[in-house]
């Protein structure tokens, strides 16, 4: 009895021992830790907490940061070396507009950059397309050309500065005018640092910009994977995400089920075009939510990376490291932000935003106390961010990594929820696949009747929402909201009627024609892309030979 | 008021059509007054879609209507779901999913709930058809769940009636079972991409062989797939072939004085029942019978006999 | 006589979000209404045309994208020219407080926004529904 116990312990401490030589020493190299880790009490924080007695599979189910299975984190020091990026998402109205608010967030100590597009942009249609009327500008920046982009990033170091952009349908095309925007400006494409959301089969789903049928939309997908671990190595080519699976209603399990499934599927696809696990698998990054039960989001995010680098390595047999890691941005969770009494909204807020950070995010959108109104105006999108500032300097939960690791429930939820997805993957596989089980309506369904279940509770008065069904008070109607004038389509459309006028139109017809080709058969469209964005085609002409290539995709509504 | 709206209707305003379809669903005396007025007014061909959930029947419509264009002038499409037991309440989700002609000149498109009609096709739906085929709708297509009762209303309705099947899908024989195959006048296999394919054709056609019904037309069987768009023109054919079978031989005036008994049989016992009801005052007695019964003075059976006491009175 | 309150829940214009359209077509069926979804990505067009042919009582426009002041005008502005403005038309989303006597101006009636209850707007419509039928000598 007592030999076993003392046998665990002693192979617990050389195995942090080793861990300690092999991998945090060489990273501490690369990446000294902060030196203000110190308690109130002037000692140093430890850095990591470990068993002292229990014999439960400490290793295989825990490990250590930045090595298998990852449940305590990606990477060994965590934010004792970098705090998660905080990275806003914003744009709105025209260019030139976002870009200031993009400049204002910068200097407001905003460490990435994360741009939100219109609806016109995200679905392929230019600001004078008939189904742009009333849209142009309003849910993000309108982007219609490449001269736009030049706007919207002017006097933004594209070399220092990483940038997200969540664009699915049309991530060809807005990655194409980043990486033209770099060529222009002499930037070579191995700085290029980023993200593009690029995950189609969510859209299908939970989100609704998508443009072309699945098979077609995997196609240029696996292109974008392809290009980019040759040209811009260091870009994220997919943000495989639950943030808006969740929201649309899913529970902690199902949005951990169906982003895992998503990213399974893509995994698939890629290989299935004979690319090597290890070559695109470590650019892979994952957008999850931070919904409002703060242990459950924990063990969620745990749970995430610990069956990740597990099918990572069991199913596909990865051998890098790298390839098995579960990176990943999160946003709070919009949904659960009311519009009565909008200041509480900054509460729910901080609460999300300790989750994520608990959970070990590698960045983080925090969302106004507009968020159910309006856009946010800059003083609630200051609040936001400063939220993630108190959180990093102030709460000392970044000074240690997977602080909750251990606790008794923290484990056990992981467990349940790891347990829970997996029965959900079972399913899906069992069906064919993502692509198949959304065919089916499967997901859809499900999500659905979470939803519903859901709101009924919350109507019944079984769930407590602050404000809205309790604690309710007559407020007035907020004002000061921010607004997009009508102006900015008007200016929208002079634009690029003076920019048809003005560019080389042969060129672009030339190029298109080009694409058109090289769509219709099976060659990489992104160079073809690239060329077209140059040239100064829209991304509506861009968009429209691909749909006439590629066909749409029609809504498959389960009710 | 009825007056106008029938001449609009037969003009083929699509405003008083969709209206005079809700007036007949409502039912009552504005719906006989509209429905008397509008009786003899145009001519069209009606086919009936039917099958179990799942089997694509409204992205098969959806699709076939391109075709259906070439030989009809405007096309009226019924689309029939359940209404919830409890609530009265129902989601019409056929249109949905018949999007791309949805809005087109001469293709109208009506969701009707089965309003508690225990068959799953609305009472309603027949006298739909007549304001359809006043408004000028040469071609008529309805489709209902295949389940019960629905599919023998829906062949007494359809000129043409088709069933729609998938393979793999595990109702093979439920349906079977059910008598509608021996009354669907084409079958069609949806998603004929799919496993399981041929063995629902032969299954099909074995009970074809064993079950030859008396009007002489033997029922194709058609593979097609809405989604991949293959064998619509087919089906089409099909259809157009059982037109020309029915208007050939004397099947089809058989079929309206079908329809016709059907019409005076449902009138007729509205009439009674709203007369006996009214006659009897059955709103004020109900309640006494009930309590009689209750406290064992009388049983249903010799309250009936009273009652026919009061019907000889009636006549007096 | 049976007369069930029609109802056509729409989603103008591009946005997809429909946890909300969803909900309520599911929630209005269970208050016994009759409902039809459009599904997204509809032009004020479509919606007018649907709502005529399938004579509803009542038209919901559900949009999240900030476009409703241009969107639900052009519904309200097309039933009018189709003769059809006696169809209520009534609006939920991201519809800020500020924006809602424009939309009444333009002929929506009401505007529900997020953390209403469902009974309230069940009340609203069979309410709206009754007094329209009873000042009107065709219905």
């Amino acid at each position: 009895m007592g030999d076993s116990k003392d046998d665990y312990l002693k192979d617990l401490k050389k195995a942090r021992e080793n861990w300690e030589k092999s991998v945090l020493e060489p990273f501490l190299e690369k990446a000294p830790e902060r030196n203000d880790l110190r308690g109130q009490d002037g000692k140093p924080i430890p850095r990591l907490a470990i068993p002292q007695s229990d014999n439960s599979n400490y290793q295989d189910k825990l490990g250590f940061p930045g090595k298998f299975p990852f449940t305590r984190g990606v990477y060994p020091t965590l934010y004792r070396g970098r705090f998660w990026t905080m990275r806003q998402y914003a744009g709105f109205a025209s260019a030139y507009e976002s870009n200031k608010r993009y400049k204002y967030l910068l200097e407001q100590g905003q460490t990435g950059l994360s741009v939100a597009f219109d609806l016109p942009t995200q679905i392929g249609y230019d600001s004078d397309h008939f189904m742009s009327e009333g849209e142009v500008g309003k849910v993000g920046v309108a982007i219609d050309s490449l001269q736009d982009m030049e706007i919207l990033f002017d006097d933004i170091p594209l070399d220092k500065v990483s940038t997200s952009m969540t664009i699915n349908s049309t991530a060809s095309i807005l990655l194409a005018m980043y990486i033209a925007l770099a060529d222009k400006r002499g930037i070579s494409r191995d700085k290029l640092r980023g993200t593009i959301q690029n995950d189609i089969l969510k859209e299908y789903i939970a989100r609704g910009t998508y443009i072309f049928p699945p098979k077609e939309s995997m196609r240029i997908i696996t292109d974008i994977f392809d290009y980019c671990t040759d040209e811009v190595p260091r870009w994220n080519t997919i943000s495989i995400s639950g943030y808006h699976i969740r929201e649309a209603g899913a529970t902690a399990a199902q949005e951990l089920a169906f982003t895992l499934a998503d990213g399974l599927e893509y995994c698939k696809a890629a290989i299935g075009t004979g690319m090597d696990i290890d070559k695109f698998a470590g650019r892979l990054s994952f957008f999850f939510n931070a919904h409002n039960d703060l242990l459950e989001e924990v063990a969620k995010f745990r749970a995430a990376r610990r069956m990740w680098a597990k099918s990572m390595k069991n199913q596909f047999n990865a051998q890098k490291s790298k390839s098995m890691m579960l990176r990943f941005h999160t946003q709070t969770a919009g949904s659960t932000l009311t519009a009565q009494q909008p200041n509480n909204n900054i509460i729910r807020v901080a609460i999300q935003t300790l989750a994520a950070v608990l959970g070990g995010t590698q960045s983080l959108h925090t969302n106004s106390r507009d968020e159910a109104l309006s856009l946010p105006t800059e003083e609630s999108v200051r609040i936001a961010l400063r939220t993630q500032q108190i959180v990093a300097h102030e709460s000392g939960v970044a000074d240690t990594i997977d602080p909750l690791g251990g606790a008794y429930y923290i484990e056990q939820m992981t467990d349940k929820l790891e347990s829970e997805a997996q029965e959900y993957i079972d399913k899906i596989d069992d069906m064919g696949g993502m692509i198949s089980a959304i065919e089916k309506g499967y997901v859809q369904k499900e999500i659905q009747e979470s939803a519903y279940r859901y709101q009924k509770e919350i109507e019944r008065n079984e769930r407590i929402v602050v404000g809205v069904n309790k604690f309710v008070t007559q407020d007035e109607a907020p004002k000061n909201l921010l607004k997009v004038d009508k102006s900015i389509q008007d200016n929208q459309i002079e634009k690029l009627n003076k920019l048809r006028s003005e560019r080389d139109n042969n060129e672009v017809m030339e190029y298109l024609r080009e694409l058109r080709e090289v769509a219709s058969g099976d060659g990489n469209i992104m160079p073809s892309i690239l060329k077209c964005v140059k040239a100064y085609a829209t991304i509506g002409e861009i968009s429209d030979v691909l749909r006439d290539v590629f066909g749409e995709y029609k809504e498959h509504v389960i009710l | 008021m009825i007056g106008e709206l029938a001449e609009k209707i037969i003009s083929g305003n699509i405003r008083a059509i969709a209206r005079g379809i809700s007036i007949v669903e409502s039912g009552g005396a504005p719906a006989y007054e509209l429905l008397n007025k509008i009786y003899r007014e145009g001519n069209s061909y009606i086919i009936g879609f039917t099958g179990p959930p799942g089997a694509g029947k409204s992205s098969l419509i959806d699709v076939a209507i391109g075709f259906l264009k070439k030989d009809f002038d405007k096309i009226g499409i019924l689309a029939v779901d359940p209404s919830s037991p409890f609530t009265g309440g129902a989601i019409l989700g056929d249109r949905i999913r018949m999007q791309n002609h949805a809005v087109e000149p001469g293709v109208f498109i009506r969701s009707m709930a089965s309003r508690g009609h225990l068959g799953g096709i609305a009472s309603a739906t027949k006298d739909a058809i007549k304001i359809l085929k006043a408004g000028g709708f040469d071609l008529i297509i309805v489709e209902t769940l295949g389940i019960g009762q629905a599919e023998v209303e829906i062949v007494e309705l359809s000129d043409t009636t088709i069933l729609i099947m998938v393979p793999g899908l595990g109702d093979d024989i439920q349906v079977m079972k059910s008598g509608i195959m021996e009354i669907a006048d084409v079958f069609a296999i949806n998603k004929s991409d799919r496993e399981g394919t041929e063995k629902l054709e032969l299954e099909i056609k074995q009970i074809l062989n064993d079950n030859i019904s008396g009007d002489g037309f033997i029922p194709p069987v058609v593979k097609c797939s809405a989604r991949q768009n293959k064998g619509i023109d087919i089906l089409i054919e099909s259809i157009l072939s059982h037109k020309q079978f029915l208007e050939g031989s004397g099947i089809y005036e058989k079929k309206v004085r079908t329809r016709i008994k059907d019409d005076l049989k449902t009138v007729l016992q509205i009439e009674i029942d709203n007369f006996i009801q009214n006659k009897l005052d059955f709103t004020k007695n109900m309640d006494n019978w009930i309590d009689d019964i209750m406290d064992e003075s009388e049983t249903p059976y010799s309250i009936i006999e009273e009652i026919k006491k009061l019907f000889d009175k009636i006549g007096e | 006589m049976e007369k069930r309150i029609r109802v056509l829940i729409a989603k103008p214009g591009l946005d997809g979000h429909d946890r909300g359209a969803k909900y309520i077509s599911k929630a209005l069926r269970d208050a016994g209404f009759e409902v039809i979804y459009t599904g997204i990505r509809q032009s004020p067009e479509s919606i007018v045309e649907t709502a005529i042919q399938e004579d509803v009582d009542v038209i919901g426009l559900s949009l999240l994208s900030g476009a409703h002041n241009i969107s639900f005008p052009r519904v309200t502005g097309l039933l009018k020219e189709r003769d059809a403005d006696d169809i209520i038309v009534i609006g939920g989303g991201i519809i800020p407080g500020e924006d809602i006597d424009y939309l009444k101006e333009k002929g929506v009636s009401a505007v529900f926004g997020p953390g209403t209850n469902i009974d309230v707007i069940v009340d609203f419509i069979n309410k709206q529904v009754a007094e329209r039928d009873s000042n009107s000598h065709d219905r």
